[in-house]
């Protein structure tokens, strides 16, 4: 989902880009990952050798991929259940709380879209306003309440990042 | 509705067939294609005429969608590596009986049910025929999201102007990979009433077979395909070249080896090392003449593939000793990086011959 809406939104701003996932075979309860290329020209691999930005939602991806980060990238924790840090000193590391932030929005479901509020104030790769749209395209017009909530979410993970 | 549209492959395809005029599909699920047997379940039934059907095997389906494209429908089925090895005796029999169909195999790690991983391991089984018997489909390997909607139209085409079973061959990866989209037009249908079999009326029978007894007409029918494949060799051929002009090293790759590919050609471009991609976009015919052309200039090519090596051979045939190749591939479901390929470019070629300035 964060993937994808993140794919939807930067679609929209007008850049070349891809979203490929990838789940593992369990039925549920699996990990998930997923790698995102945007670009202002065609994209040649939608495979990522040394991504610039990566982003962790739980221990198992962060031991799996913390190493795949290009030196000087940047590593969004969700620090709510990942407790771990990264031993390399070659990145740049933000700590989101993101389960906490969305449980006292009241509903937990949101962290994901707080992570994306962070990581959008980091990046810039795309407004919140774009961000937002492609959240209501992709979410359909039913979820008015959902939205509502995701919209609280995304500001607050954007004001939580503190950007000099 | 033509406006940009982000969509995973295997949902691509499923639109681009039904915009194509499809209009019956059957097809047994199997990951990872399961996305286009949902979306064709779904919308297929929208248009008019429009037949679903998952069938009781892979076998069921290829069979039922040889009798609709008989009766002069625009039929498809899809599976994954596996269902396609089930569906060989189908194919080789519309192959024989000269029925249009395409069938489209987002393959997976193999042998046997191997994984769900996306590889190219399957082929030589697209190129060689598959099933049993003297003959070729048309193989169709696209890149992108966009490049699946507009084959999957063109493959269509080709399957009616031919009479011949056509294979559009993708992997696992385009068929999750999402990425914008625009549906081109399709071309009106161009496909002779003569050919399809509409039932008992006031007429002559009709008969399409591919169980032909007598060994001289066989011979006979055997020469007839082997024309229109000639004809097929001379016309069809499709390939991308991509930064080939002032290459040193030619990879040749497909499919999503070929995404990889422009990925590490790109990193090498900018340490000064020229590498080129020579990308055939059908495998059979395989672009041989365009190739071969290129080894007036080039005098190393790698063979980059998700597999053991199964294109290099057809890339030696295309050579004839023109060129030094080299091959490197990895099977199992494992995609390289783009970095993973620029280094061993880097080790089997320009460590030992450096970079020359075509000044």
């Amino acid at each position: 989902m964060m993937g994808y809406s993140l794919a939807h939104s930067a679609m929209t701003a007008g850049y070349h880009t891809t979203y490929l996932p990838s789940y593992g075979a369990e039925m549920r309860g699996g990990t998930a990952n997923c790698t995102i290329a945007v670009a202002d020209e065609e994209i040649a691999s939608p495979i990522s050798s040394e991504p610039d930005y990566l982003v962790v939602m739980n221990m198992p991806s962060l031991y799996t991929f913390q190493n795949k980060l290009t030196p000087g990238g940047a590593l969004f924790i969700n620090s709510s259940i990942v407790d771990a840090r990264p031993s390399r000193q070659d990145i740049e590391v933000f700590a989101v709380p993101c389960g906490k932030i969305a449980e006292s929005l009241g509903d937990i479901r949101a962290s994901n879209i707080v992570m994306m509020g962070a990581f959008i104030r980091k990046t810039s790769l795309v407004t919140l306003d774009t961000y937002l749209r492609s959240l209501e395209t992709i979410m359909g017009s039913k979820k008015k309440k959902a939205m509502e909530i995701n919209t609280k979410a995304l500001a607050a993970g954007y004001e939580l990042l503190k950007i000099s | 509705m033509n406006d940009k549209q982000l969509m995973a492959g295997n949902h691509v395809i499923g639109e681009a067939a039904i915009r194509a005029g499809c209009r019956f599909y059957a097809g047994y699920p199997i990951t990872p294609q399961n996305e286009l047997c949902e979306y064709m379940s779904e919308h297929i039934r929208e248009v008019k005429g429009g037949v679903f059907i998952q069938s009781e095997s892979e076998i069921a389906a290829v069979n039922m969608v040889a009798g609709a494209a008989a009766s002069g429908a625009r039929a498809m089925t899809s599976s994954s590596s596996p269902g396609i090895s089930l569906k060989q005796e189908g194919i080789s029999s519309m192959a024989a009986s000269e029925i249009p169909a395409l069938v489209v195999n987002i393959m997976r790690g193999g042998p046997g049910l191997g994984n769900i991983r996306p590889t190219q391991g399957d082929y030589f089984q697209a190129t060689r025929g598959g099933g049993h018997g003297d003959y070729r489909t048309i193989v169709l390997a696209p890149t992108t999201c966009q490049e699946m909607a507009d084959l999957t139209m063109d493959a269509f085409d080709l399957a009616d102007r031919y009479r011949n079973p056509v294979v559009l061959l993708a992997d696992g990866m385009m068929g999750q990979m999402m990425e914008p989209v625009v549906f081109k037009e399709p071309k009106p249908r161009n496909y002779s009433e003569a050919y399809m079999m509409r039932g008992a009326g006031s007429g002559k029978s009709q008969i399409i077979r591919g169980l032909i007894l007598d060994q001289l007409e066989l011979e006979e029918h055997n020469w007839k395909l082997a024309r229109k494949y000639n004809i097929i060799r001379q016309n069809e051929t499709r390939c991308e070249l991509f930064q080939i002009d002032d290459a040193q090293v030619g990879i040749v790759a497909y499919g999503t080896a070929a995404r990889v590919a422009k990925g590490a050609i790109k990193r090498m471009k900018g340490a000064g090392m020229n590498v080129g991609l020579f990308r055939p976009i059908t495998l059979w015919p395989f672009p041989e003449r365009e190739l071969r052309k290129l080894s007036e200039k080039i005098k190393y090519f790698l063979v980059f593939e998700m597999n053991l090596g199964q294109m290099i051979d057809d890339v030696r045939l295309a050579l004839q000793g023109f060129a030094e190749i080299g091959f490197f591939g990895r099977p199992g479901g494992v995609v390289p990086t783009p970095v993973e390929l620029a280094n061993i470019i880097d080790q089997r070629y320009f460590k030992k011959n450096g970079p020359i300035s075509r000044g």
